[in-house]
């Protein structure tokens, strides 16, 4: 079986800047992948490749195994929700929903009833008379969904979909989004700079930095093995130790993270625990979370390390002590 | 002494200030009094004493207005065949220069908007407005010039060996004529060019208000680049092609420098509102045919109105 997505040394380039260097990556049919990234760092061109919207200067892209990089966006069987939602502004809701039926000349009988029955699947059945401007930011999400979904793609791409709305409506489309998807069966891919959005919805992720993929794996190898110090700081918020202090620690200049929760807080005449790494530092900072409480540790040889812990116990420590900041070897996960 | 009598003048205008900004309506009202005068006077003033005018007529006789009002002036515009000559032949006129400007100004607007560089999108930018700074009637001397028997079009169709489909073209009844600047189709171009830049600018920034995601969303959804057309970037254009279309429509109606210079001997309204109030004296006819604009205009803008030109506003 072909894979639904293949990019084969895809390269974009605007002028001196390259968006996307050489990628290559394949998603299979039915996957749940997230394009994740810091902004500029050629997820959203990624995408806007796929689509269709850019044409690379380099490289082939294929679509369930047919070469497409030359085709245009109305000869792609993709479809996408947009970053601003781009809904129709002179159409009401459902003529916005049946949109993709009426360019492909579908009886208008027809046309009607899929657009409703894509208004029951998004749950906005009661407002296809409504104008865009009349909807609410959420509504208009959905709106913008079930307009992309309603040519049945094999592809649908997310572009920042969730980025506009707020916490709550974030999290009920999170689930919403990855129910629709597993009921679906289609390939999703989506674009996000956030990595907890990323983790908590994909399949797989692909790690984007300079336009370059720095890592594609699953979401718990990406936080428990990241390959490299910009995956551990993006996507783990680890702590990132390089140069002099990873070469005393570990007898390698070689980088190496270590994640905050499991970085802990001792009294400096505490006894250093076997198999360990350590060393001395003051506290600067305390933060309560409610779940974790965490320490940012400046070193004696200037680090800042973050301890996170899900006790109560590290507020013993308070902002100015000095303290032995302490993880065991296996914790420490080597970086290119 | 001085620091005190600064501080009772500051405690004054301090005063005055906080009186104001405590009433935001006075204030408001007391800004607006000056240019609403102006406005309402200068502008809307004068409107009506000339639409007052309308209702007035002359004295076959005396050739003196009587003050009584009468809809016999407006009667005779719209009865008389001659009147209705005129009226029609200014509104086909009006409206094949707004068509012609809207075909010509929607490529070069999309162009602008969508393709051009920041640096060449100025320029189109100065390109478009720079005919307009420019006396406009040199520039209606200019093409009799141009479009004259001897001129310089009908000399470079010659020496294209094009001198023939000039003549066919010339040959036409209604449109053609002897040469190009005494015939409806001269006068045609003229206007067109006249006016291109009035249809630009609206059209030019109704487009800037199309967010390209549009375009790629219908793109996206399937449809060919003539079906975004028709779809997407029409509808949302249509107020910009509203407002061109105004400006080119009453312009062509209300013009009467450029019938008089250019073109076939027929009257038009605006040349009909110049001899009527200038040779002939009669205010009331000339007052009676210049609202005949008015009126072609209000109907334009329902039409468009019922058409959906302004439901994307």
């Amino acid at each position: 079986m072909s894979a639904a997505i293949e990019f084969r040394g895809v390269a974009r380039r605007y002028g001196e800047v390259r968006a996307v260097d050489d990628v290559s990556l394949s998603i299979a049919p039915g996957e749940f992948f997230a394009m994740l990234g810091p902004s500029g760092s050629g997820k959203t061109t990624c995408l806007r490749l796929i689509a269709g919207f850019e044409t690379p200067d380099g490289g082939t892209i294929l679509l369930d195994g047919q070469d497409v990089t030359d085709r245009a966006p109305y000869e792609r069987d993709v479809n996408t929700v947009f970053q601003d939602y781009a809904l129709f502004p002179h159409m009401t809701v459902l003529e916005n929903v049946a949109y993709g039926l009426r360019v492909r000349k579908v009886p208008r009988e027809e046309q009607r009833r899929r657009a409703l029955e894509m208004l029951e699947l998004v749950k906005l059945a009661t407002l296809g008379d409504r104008r865009p401007l009349q909807l609410s930011g959420g509504q208009r999400q959905r709106v913008s969904l079930a307009r992309a979904l309603i040519n049945r793609p094999r592809v649908l791409l997310l572009d920042e979909p969730l980025g506009a709305l707020d916490l709550k409506l974030r999290e009920e489309m999170q689930i919403e989004l990855k129910n629709l998807q597993r009921r679906l069966g289609i390939t999703f891919v989506f674009v996000t700079h956030d990595q907890g959005e990323a983790l908590s919805m994909a399949d797989r992720v692909a790690v984007f930095n300079q336009g370059r993929i720095e890592q594609l794996d699953t979401p718990r190898t990406l936080y428990m093995k990241p390959a490299t110090t910009f995956v551990a700081r993006f996507v783990g918020g680890a702590n990132v130790i390089e140069g002099e202090l990873a070469q005393r620690l570990t007898g390698a200049a070689q980088p190496f993270a270590v994640r905050a929760e499991k970085v802990r807080l001792r009294q400096v005449t505490d006894a250093v625990p076997a198999a360990s790494m350590h060393c001395t530092g003051t506290v600067m900072d305390v933060q309560y979370h409610g779940a974790t409480t965490r320490c940012q540790v400046r070193l004696d040889s200037g680090e800042l390390i973050s301890a996170a812990s899900t006790d109560a116990d590290v507020a013993i420590f308070p902002s100015g002590s000095l303290v032995m900041v302490e993880w065991s070897r296996d914790a420490a996960v080597a970086l290119r | 002494m001085t620091a005190a009598s600064a501080a009772s003048r500051s405690g004054v205008l301090r005063r005055t200030a906080t009186f104001l900004y405590r009433r935001p309506n006075f204030y408001l009202g007391l800004l607006l009094i000056p240019p609403l005068l102006w406005f309402g006077t200068v502008y809307l003033g004068s409107l009506f004493t000339l639409l007052a005018n309308s209702f007035y007529a002359i004295d076959e006789f005396t050739a003196r207005i009587v003050y009584e009002p009468t809809l016999a002036t407006l009667r005779q515009v719209v009865t008389q065949p001659a009147h209705i000559d005129i009226i029609v032949r200014t509104l086909t006129m009006a409206v094949a220069v707004t068509i012609a400007c809207a075909i010509i100004a929607l490529p070069i607007a999309n162009y602008m908007v969508r393709y051009a560089t920041p640096r060449i999108k100025a320029l189109f930018y100065v390109g478009v407005m720079l005919p307009m700074w420019m006396s406009y009637l040199v520039k209606v001397y200019a093409w009799r010039l141009i479009l004259a028997k001897q001129g310089i079009l009908s000399w470079m169709l010659e020496a294209c060996g094009l001198q023939g489909l000039l003549d066919a073209v010339l040959g036409i009844p209604g449109i053609g004529g002897p040469s190009l600047s005494s015939s409806y189709l001269g006068m045609f171009i003229v206007f067109v060019y006249m006016w291109l830049p009035y249809m630009i600018l609206p059209l030019a920034a109704s487009l800037e208000r199309v967010p390209e995601s549009l375009l790629q969303a219908s793109a996206d959804l399937g449809a060919r680049p003539r079906q975004t057309f028709w779809n997407v970037v029409l509808p949302l254009t249509l107020p910009g092609l509203a407002a061109g279309s105004v400006f080119t429509f009453s312009l062509t109606l209300g013009d009467y420098i450029i019938p008089s210079v250019v073109g076939a001997p027929g009257y038009f309204i605006g040349m009909m509102v110049y001899q009527q109030q200038g040779t002939a004296g009669n205010i009331p006819l000339a007052a009676a045919f210049s609202v005949v604009p008015i009126v072609l205009i209000m109907i334009y803008l329902s039409l468009a109105k019922r058409a959906g030109a302004f439901d994307a506003l």
